[in-house]
């Protein structure tokens, strides 16, 4: 049976485009322009989803995505709110959260056994025994959960975008209309969003039988449309509300971050249902939804509602749904003061009777509870808040429209900092002290009336602009609407239950009660026990009515209530959205396509890419890493390294700041030479090591590994903030690629190649010189890292690959190889060389590695030197030693970090390992006690399997081993 | 369906009693007031009151029980730490969590789900095999796995995590869980409660008295309260509470922030952290995902949430899981960490006599709480710590004797 009225005005839909689509194997008809929803509702399809914990039926309830009654799934998407979501063309649509369809779903018994699973049921029982516990939580983990997820769902790269504007304005209804209109009027750029598909807000539903509302908003749309400044974004919801006016606001395509000037807050209200017995049974649904059925997709709530109201908004329901046609039962209001009323007259002239002090006390499902059949009416005592049953009345019905009040839609407003304050006209919490620059307009602010929600909108704009600086003069506020708009308690106690406050959750009135007879009376810890708004609308339905209803539990004002904390996101927002495209950004090496040529497998080092070996056809991992080293201690080899930290110190001060820096000594470092440095935290902590070489009086290159480097230069500018020398610090890691060429014929390879002599006696270990390799300007230093002839180019940046041909061509006749990261480590090993963050962790000082000689603690002062003192006082825990296992040793090999042992307990642990071919031994550094570190003292590795390998400490040059 | 829900619905009159009482004034003096009521000081209370016989203790909170950390972390309970001291303090709190449940008589869904710490380096891959050592070294059931392992315990993991963090290996911790973190909090509430403990909620302490170098009272915004031990078990809010006995930590307090996802049907069974990603992630079982990530880098004393912390964790969350893209971040809130230089809480005694603080829990104490309130309630009653948490008292700062947790922090901080 449809429900379709005839072509409504204003309506939303496109007629003469039909969209079909299936809902729990059924086929369906709508048009372009439907939600979900509303193309099932015209169908006459009331039972859409179930509810999450007693499985009953649900249909329409806010229809405005405040709730969660409608969740739906195609199969691709798991969590689909079917009221607001368009319908497309082939959807295959199911509800979620059913066993066996919406219609028969077989958990639907749980309903009738509601009573044995009270508030906090899973806190009450499952545990004893302990070991029956995984059976329940398998069950209650299946029972729980909504959708089911799709693992084959594609990554959707969305958008995002940056924003600035001089005024936001939130919501598009008649005050932020309004406040967009009188902003742009002043020329400064305007956006004004809304989360509807369309602009307008109420206006375009909310019509009280009129054409007043659809004429204002037609004016005002005209008014905002002739402004070019304004920038109206419909279907894109505010998402939340950053410090500094930072609003991420959600399109369907993907986020604008919006930066504001001022923001204007015209959110609305959330209208609030009554709460009384089965008020969820489909067809029960909030005034606000029926007139958005009406109005936006001219479909029928019902054919004869009743409306339940607690305010004047019930009446203007009321006339929309006779001007539709429908047929309207009664009028039930709480107030016993409505019957005499205009509105009432109104009504009566129609044919409409008004019961006035009245309340449904309870809905009569019919058979199977999928609809209304009829309500039961009963004086209400305002005063006890309870029905007299004493004088039930039946009506028949087939749907009830529901209007107690509204709650303010003020989550980004609390987000902000607002203060608020309870105000007992309105019955709703209303902005009280708005943090600077944030406005509040309309519903929000406790004003209803048409006319006043256009002042109150032009009020907040005249406040805008003049937060930012203009002259505007200041409109007088308007006061709240003089009718209470919302019931102070619209609840119907009922001693079977099943009155939903929390329709998300299923939480009724006594569980609330219950909730507060068990100490849980504040209303965070209530939020927390009951779970009320912490389903997927965040309380938007359900908050309110939760506060009033701890006041009169606690029989405290609603203001000493309070509300919990309102935290982003003012919808559920998708990952995808908030990930957006995803950003990695990764350093490549100048010579990084030369490595990949030449066969380069690339390992991540801090931010780079690096060479890790290059692959050899037909060689293992090991021996191709064993090869590259043999190149290094028998001809030459070249490695990439530009990825080393590099830093210019340059100024007077310079040699002053590397004494402060670091812990050695360079005021009187020749220039021309190379100095090895190490840093240290204030706890005295081994933080990096490097070189420092000097290029002249006031100039230092430094030089560092590179994981480390980004963290070395930020440590760098945070003393120089302090010390405030007179130098200058540049980063200089990406302007120079770095290339060392190491091994016996290092030295014949380039000393055709550079315009400077080689020998010995010119160019001795630890010094640099500027240089020129082809007309290249580089600068040349001799290192001794990984062989005792390496030379280190440091070549700017565009030259870098030219000059790493030349070197290449130069050394091919002398069997020159590239190697890679992981030769590099076990060369660097063999030449005894321990290094920060893989031979130290977090708390190694200088002793425990051995590094005293890098000290010089004569100096005035430098970074941890005090901690130094007092640690150089205290006997050590460990040492750094050098160790060889057995020659000839072909047991279990260990691995790094395995742990020495002493007499069953953890001695230390092994920090390097490995097996070099060039000393023909394993070789390694480990952690030991100190009275293990005498040279030829034997200590115990315990390999995986547990196995103790017998280890002896040996000098640190394991490279003089070599047979 | 356990009988013992029949109570429930065979009674006429709610059968359901006060988790704790609603004290509204606190007495002249008590033997011991306990500063924050959240699982820390709820946990110290009820087992000062139940293995020492101090029962005349306040517990004084200045919002509503387990309002702070207790209810802000997500709840993962682990032991896979990296000294062997951390490691023996933490395993024993699993321990008392197992069967947690069953002393308070309140289920805390402690669920054991193991607890996967992927690697995607080979530095990171290093600390595993250190962490794993020193694990099993103590007798804690963690060894380090292969990608297979991994895939076969979490299949719709990414395992190349979109390219761009291929997965090499991980920490596998046997005994990782979860818990219902409120349900700590409530029920050491009402475990204390019972023994005669005091819990005032709304009240906020102003003032600690010494005199002479002892504690003698505490002033609150409900009067003074005369008492010669007080223990601040405050989190973020620990630098407040020593500044009024005029002590220093080298305490840094940091936001750390979180978010979940709306609910759906269970899939994610075990707990996933990425160091190298920087998430940690798992199922509650309501349905929704509890994600987590580092620290903020810088001092605020706030809890205030950031759109850059959830942008960074979704696009994290989608290298490792690319079908999440539709599913939708309901919540997101923060906490302030109480952070110390090595990682490792701050336990014990203090130069002033009578203040115990229980400090330092930076984005480890949820795990902790059990064994924290054990063994703070020990060096109370006996003024004197047990050597389970002498490697976290706080004069190891002046001594250089750092308990180096760093490596074994979930994320990279």
């Amino acid at each position: 049976m449809s429900a379709r009225l005839a072509k409504q005005k204003g309506e939303w839909i496109n007629r003469s485009t039909a969209v079909k689509f299936s809902f729990e194997g059924k086929e369906f008809s709508g048009f372009e322009g439907d939600s979900i929803t509303s193309a099932l509702w015209a169908s006459g399809e009331q039972v859409i989803g179930r509810s999450f914990k007693y499985h009953r039926p649900r249909g329409i309830l806010s229809f405005a995505n405040h709730d969660v009654n409608i969740m739906l799934t195609d199969g691709m998407d798991t969590n689909i709110r079917g009221d607001v979501v368009p319908v497309r063309n082939g959807m295959a649509l199911e509800a979620v959260n059913t066993d066996g369809g919406v219609k028969k779903d077989k958990n639907r018994f749980i309903d009738s056994i509601s009573p044995l699973l009270p508030v906090g049921f899973y806190y009450k029982a499952f545990h004893t025994p302990r070991k029956l516990f995984p059976f329940w939580e398998n069950i209650i983990r299946k029972a729980a959960g909504l959708g089911v997820v799709n693992f084959n769902y594609p990554r959707i790269l969305k958008r995002k975008k940056h924003r600035h504007c001089d005024v936001l304005v939130i919501g598009a209804g008649a005050s932020g209309l309004s406040a967009a209109y009188e902003a742009g009027k002043s020329g400064l750029r305007v956006m004004l969003v809304d989360e509807n598909l369309q602009i307008g807000g109420s206006l375009g539903f909310d019509w009280g039988g009129t054409q007043e509302a659809a004429n204002l908003l037609k004016d005002l749309l005209a008014k905002v449309e002739s402004l070019p400044n304004v920038e109206v974004i419909a279907a894109a919801y505010a998402a939340g509300y950053y410090p500094d006016h930072l609003i991420p606001v959600v399109t369907a395509d993907g986020m604008i971050k919006v930066r504001a000037n001022a923001v204007i807050m015209a959110s609305g209200a959330f209208e609030q249902p009554p709460v009384f017995r089965n008020n969820d049974i489909p067809g029960v649904m909030l005034g606000s939804a029926a007139q958005r059925l009406l109005h936006r997709y001219s479909v029928k709530p019902f054919s004869n509602g009743v409306v339940f109201t607690a305010n004047d908004y019930g009446y203007r329901v009321a006339q929309d749904l006779l001007e539709a046609g429908i047929k309207v039962a009664a009028v039930v209001d709480l107030r016993s003061d409505a019957k005499d009323g205009p509105l009432a007259a109104q009504l009566a002239r129609r044919g409409v009777k008004t019961i006035s002090g009245s309340c449904i006390y309870e809905v009569q499902p019919n058979a199977g509870k999928t609809g209304v059949k009829s309500v039961t009416v009963a004086e209400y005592d305002e005063k006890l808040n309870e029905a007299l049953t004493r004088s039930k009345v039946t009506i028949d019905c087939d749907g009830v429209a529901m209007c107690a009040g509204w709650a303010p839609a003020a989550n980004l407003l609390y987000q902000a900092g607002t203060a608020m304050r309870y105000d007992y006209g309105v019955h709703q919490f209303v902005p009280n002290k708005l943090p600077a620059g944030i406005f509040a307009a309309g519903r929000v602010n406790g004003v209803y009336a048409l006319e006043q929600k256009v002042q109150d909108g032009a009020r907040a704009a005249s406040l805008a602009l003049r937060h930012i600086g203009l002259g505007t003069p200041e409109l007088s506020s308007v006061s709240p609407s003089n009718t209470a708009q919302s019931h102070e308690y619209p609840v119907v106690p009922h001693p079977k239950g099943k009155n939903f406050v929390d329709f998300d959750e299923d939480i009724q009135v006594k569980d609330f009660i219950n909730a507060a007879k068990e100490g849980f009376d504040n209303i965070e810890l209530m939020k927390r026990f009951t779970t009320v708004g912490m389903g997927p609308s965040q309380g938007k339905h359900s908050n309110m009515n939760a506060i009033r209803i701890l006041a009169r539990v606690r029989g405290v004002p609603v203001e000493q209530i309070g509300t919990t904390t309102s935290r982003p996101f003012f919808h559920p927002t998708p990952i995808g959205h908030l990930g957006g495209r995803g950003f990695h950004p990764h350093r490549l090496t100048p010579l990084h396509d030369m490595n990949h040529k030449l066969g380069a497998v690339f390992t991540d080092v801090g931010a780079w890419k690096r060479a890790a070996y290059y692959q050899v056809p037909g060689l293992s991992l090991a021996d191709t890493v064993l090869a590259e080293v043999e190149a290094v201690r028998t001809k030459a080899g070249i490695i990439d390294s530009s990825s080393f930290g590099k830093i210019e110190v340059h100024g007077p001060d310079a040699a002053l700041f590397l004494e402060r820096f670091f812990t050695g000594s360079y005021s009187v470092q020749p220039v021309g030479s190379s100095r090895y440095t190490m840093l240290l935290d204030e706890s005295g902590v081994v933080i990096d090591d490097g070189l420092a070489h000097r290029l002249a009086d006031d100039l230092f290159y430094l030089s560092s590994g590179t994981s480390n480097a980004a963290a070395v230069y930020r440590e760098m500018q945070r003393w120089q903030q302090m010390w405030q020398l007179d130098i200058g610090l540049v980063n200089v890691t990406g302007s120079y690629a770095a290339i060392n060429i190491a091994g016996p014929l290092a030295r014949q390879v380039l000393s055709g190649l550079v315009n400077v002599s080689l020998d010995e006696s010119a160019m001795p270990a630890q010094s640099i010189c500027e240089a020129e390799i082809a007309g290249v300007p580089v600068r040349l230093i001799r290192v001794v890292f990984v062989s005792d002839t390496t030379y280190e180019l440091h070549i700017p940046t565009p030259q870098a690959a030219f000059v790493w041909e030349r070197v290449m061509g130069a050394g091919h006749a002398l069997g020159l190889k590239p190697f890679g990261t992981d030769a590099q480590r076990l060369l660097r090993l063999e030449m005894g060389h321990a290094m920060p963050g893989i031979d130290t962790d977090g708390l190694t000082n200088p002793y425990e590695i051995g590094a005293d000689h890098a000290l010089s603690l004569d100096k005035p002062d430098f970074i941890g030197k005090r901690s130094l003192q007092i640690i150089a006082k205290r006997p050590l825990k460990k040492i750094l030693v050098a160790f060889a296992l057995d020659a000839g040793y072909a047991g279990e090999m260990p691995f790094e970090c395995n742990l020495v042992i002493r007499d069953g307990e953890i001695e230390g642990r092994v920090t390097s390992i490995a097996y070099s071919r060039t000393v023909g031994r394993v070789i390694g550094f480990a952690y030991v006690a100190p009275d293990h570190s005498a040279l030829e003292s034997r200590f115990q590795i315990r390999a995986d399997s547990g196995a103790l390998v017998s280890a002896t400490v040996v000098s640190s040059h394991f490279i003089a081993m070599q047979k | 369906m356990p009988l013992r829900l029949l109570k429930y619905a065979l009674s006429k009159d709610y059968p359901g009693t006060r988790f704790f009482k609603a004290h509204e004034t606190p007495k002249k003096s008590y033997d011991v007031v306990i500063i924050g009521g959240g699982g820390h000081g709820l946990a110290a209370a009820y087992y000062l009151a139940k293995e020492h016989g101090i029962t005349n203790v306040a517990v004084l909170e200045k919002g509503y029980i387990g309002g702070g950390n207790t209810g802000r972390n997500t709840t993962i309970v682990r032991s896979n730490y990296l000294t062997p001291e951390g490691v023996k303090f933490y395993d024993a709190s699993v321990k008392i969590y197992e069967g947690l449940s069953e002393e308070l008589d309140l289920n805390l869904f402690y669920s054991t789900r193991g607890h996967f710490t992927l690697a995607h380096t080979e530095s990171a891959m290093r600390t595993m095999r250190w962490r794993a050592e020193v694990n099993k070294h103590v007798g804690v059931e963690s060894y380090v796995v292969g990608p297979d392992e991994i895939s076969k315990a979490c299949p719709q993991l990414d395992m190349s995590c979109s390219g761009q963090a291929p997965i090499l290996g991980a920490l596998y911790h046997a005994p990782g869980s979860v818990a219902r973190h409120d349900g700590v909090a409530w029920g050491y509430a009402r475990g204390a409660d019972q023994l005669g403990v005091e819990i005032f909620q709304n009240t906020e302490v102003l003032g600690i008295d010494v005199k002479a170098g002892k504690v003698v009272g505490v002033n609150t915004n409900k009067g003074y309260i005369a008492t010669s031990k007080v223990l601040s078990a405050v989190a973020g809010f620990t630098p407040r509470i020593c500044e009024m006995v005029d002590l220093d930590t080298p305490i840094v307090i940091h936001p750390l922030q979180a978010c979940v996802t709306e609910p759906m049907k269970p899939w994610l069974d075990t707990i996933l952290v990425s160091g190298s990603l920087h998430v940690y992630v798992s199922q509650s079982s309501r349905g929704e995902l509890v994600m987590g990530s580092s620290l903020d880098p810088y001092e605020v004393h706030s809890t205030r949430s950031t759109l850059d912390f959830v942008e960074g964790l979704t696009s994290h969350m989608l290298d490792m899981f690319p079908f999440l893209s539709n599913i939708k971040v309901v919540r997101q809130w923060a906490g302030m960490a109480d952070m110390t230089p090595d990682f490792a809480p701050i336990m014990g005694k203090t130069p002033i006599e009578g203040f115990y603080l229980d400090a330092g829990w930076g984005t480890w104490g949820f795990k902790a709480t059990p064994i924290s309130g054990k063994t703070m309630a020990e060096t109370i009653a006996r003024d004197h710590a047990p050597d389970l948490i002498h490697s976290f008292r706080l004069s190891r700062f002046e001594d250089y004797e750092l308990t180096g947790e760093k490596g074994a922090a979930s994320v990279g901080h």
